[in-house]
């Protein structure tokens, strides 16, 4: 597979504060990835190396097979989205003459406007100004901004802020969509609920550094985070914590949520003999397992920073 | 180019939109009517005087407006996309930073032209309708001198609010330096200019050049000198018979004045982290 984005060894300064500290990171074609991390660990400076807004302190950055604050950047530019954080539109223009305007800039066919409209869902308010519009409908507006062109490369910085959860989905099918189309999406974001089932891989960055890379199994893997299992019997049932006590295996702890609910913590590799036991269990009605969410994943990654370099610097 | 374009289209579209262009008109005419209607106010009388009075004091009313209008037009030209993200968004797009901002210029340039034409095109009809006695001939060219060397002032002052904007990383900040700007160009310099020429006592040839750098200045210049009429009624025609005062030459150098603020401004806007 060709890699789109190809970042080698890449450094960004920015007086004495290291913005990125030797990044190396390649993304496929077609992958959806997501940079996650506090503010200042260098999300938008990832996103911002990769636009040709910056140039790279030291290493190399090659975007769809070129430098992207060189000569390439014009090629680069014409098949590429990107959606900045916080974004207000021209409140004077309608949400039709942005998107043309931005269509014109962009050289790209007027009939894709109208369609793409419709697409992110604004069809029915393309004629009313963007001062109008709710924080929801911006952003649908921003998408729409993005994806003129039929971009190969989509970068999405923190794309769900302040959508609804409705909106919020509808917004990850639409990526999910592309991605089935051969673009590769690059999207950031400090929502972790819902983001997993629509990413491909995780870039947990922390003070410059990559802290993390890899697909939420991966993660799971590196990670060995413990496994939350969850017994449950009937409700008149008060002794279920007693008759689940005493595991031979001292990693495994049992909380008892209440007389019928208990609670398992429990390593990855133990997962089986602990299902075993609790299906042999007198009582036991119902199991839940919870694998560690991308959540749990990332603040057991972030955990090994120092407070200073999880400091709010933007 | 097409780009170019792009951004002068919508630029002036916004100025349309926004009323910029009818709101300069109107108070362009407004004051140019009353100015030719109360010339003679000062000598007790009431109505039109002559046309060398009028096109005199609608020059001295351009110098006052006409920047002030250019500063505040264009002050936020940079600054402002930049704070509501757009700029971002703008540099991501396949256009180069030069076309952004030639492309605004013209923008800008054509709404400030429009609007220095509607409104000291209204008030030259009014004058050709509502006054005796005065040569159409010689009225359209002072009129017609008066609105071309104004475009060029407000260029001039086009070109330092992007200086400005380019500069700032603040819209407040970009007001209050068009405002410094604007304050230096048209009132501080020329009592500047005054206390110098009491206080030489000998020599001072070289004084009368020194009007050449200040952009108002040269639009006076312009605008007394090569009208006919207006060089007897004003005591500059001792001074305009150097060949570098002669308008071709003073507007040569207003030209000069638009392209080296423009010219830093594109350069110091190439050179600047996103």
């Amino acid at each position: 597979m060709t890699a789109v984005i190809d970042f080698q060894g890449v450094t960004r300064r920015d007086g004495g504060l290291v913005r990125l500290d030797t990044l190396d990171l390649r993304v496929n074609e077609g992958e959806v990835l997501a940079l996650l991390g506090h503010n200042g660990a260098g999300k938008t400076t990832t996103m911002h190396l990769i636009l040709g807004l910056l140039s790279p302190s030291e290493g190399r950055v090659a975007v769809l097979g070129g430098a992207p604050d060189g000569t390439h950047a014009e090629t680069l530019r014409r098949r590429l989205g990107y959606l900045p954080e916080n974004v207000s539109f021209y409140e004077q223009l309608s949400g039709r003459e942005v998107l043309d305007y931005f269509a014109r800039l962009k050289r790209v066919d007027h009939g894709q406007v109208g369609e793409l409209l419709e697409r992110v869902g604004l069809g029915h308010a393309a004629h009313r100004r963007v001062k109008t519009y709710s924080k929801g409908m911006r952003q649908r507006l921003g998408l729409a901004q993005a994806l003129l062109g039929d971009p190969r490369l989509l970068l999405l910085d923190e794309p769900t802020t302040g959508l609804d959860p409705a909106a919020t989905r509808d917004f990850y099918d639409t990526v999910r969509g592309l991605r089935e189309r051969g673009c590769t999406v690059l999207l950031s974001s400090h929502v972790l609920p819902g983001v997993e089932p629509y990413i491909d891989r995780a870039l947990i960055l922390g003070g410059g550094k990559r802290l993390a890379l890899g697909s939420l199994a991966e993660l799971r893997e590196e990670a060995a985070l413990p496994i939350t299992v969850r017994a449950r019997s009937h409700a008149g049932d008060r002794d279920l914590a007693k008759r689940l006590a005493g595991w031979d295996d001292p990693r495994i702890t049992v909380t008892p949520h209440d007389a019928h609910e208990v609670a398992l913590t429990v390593p990855p590799d133990a997962k089986l003999a602990v299902l075993r036991r609790l299906t042999d269990t007198a009582g036991v009605e119902d199991i839940e397992l919870l694998p560690p969410t991308l959540e749990h994943l990332y603040t057991h990654f972030s955990a090994e920073l120092s407070p200073a370099q999880r400091g709010d610097a933007e | 180019m097409n780009a170019i374009l792009t951004i002068a289209g919508k630029e002036f579209r916004d100025g349309l939109r926004n009323r910029w262009v009818l709101a300069i008109a109107l108070v362009l005419a407004f004051l140019a009517v009353g100015i030719a209607w109360f010339g003679a106010a000062a000598s007790g009388g009431l109505g039109f005087t002559s046309l060398a009075t009028t096109v005199v004091s609608l020059a001295t009313l351009a110098v006052f407006l006409i920047p002030l209008i250019a500063l505040l037009l264009a002050y936020d030209a940079v600054v402002g996309e930049q704070e509501a993200g757009t700029l971002l968004l703008l540099l991501t797009y396949p256009i180069s930073r030069t076309q952004l901002l030639l492309g605004k210029f013209l923008g800008h340039g054509l709404i400030l032209a429009a609007a220095t034409a509607l409104g000291f095109g209204i008030a030259g009809a009014v004058i050709a309708v509502g006054a005796e006695g005065v040569a159409l001939t010689e009225l359209a060219a002072g009129m017609g001198l008066l609105i071309g060397s104004s475009i060029l002032l407000g260029w001039v002052f086009i070109a330092f609010a992007y200086l400005i904007s380019v500069w700032v990383t603040e819209k407040a900040r970009a007001a209050g330096l068009a405002l410094v700007v604007w304050f230096l160009f048209v009132l501080v310099f020329d009592l500047g200019l005054l206390a110098l020429l009491v206080s030489v006592e000998r020599g001072g040839d070289w004084l009368p050049w020194l009007l050449l750098l200040n952009p108002t200045e040269c639009f006076r210049l312009i605008n007394l000198t090569g009208f006919e009429a207006a060089r007897s009624y004003t005591g500059l025609t001792s001074i305009a018979e150097g060949s570098a005062f002669r308008p071709a030459m003073v507007t040569a150098i207003l030209v000069a004045w638009i392209l080296v603020p423009l010219g830093l401004a594109l350069l110091r806007f190439r050179r600047r982290a996103a």
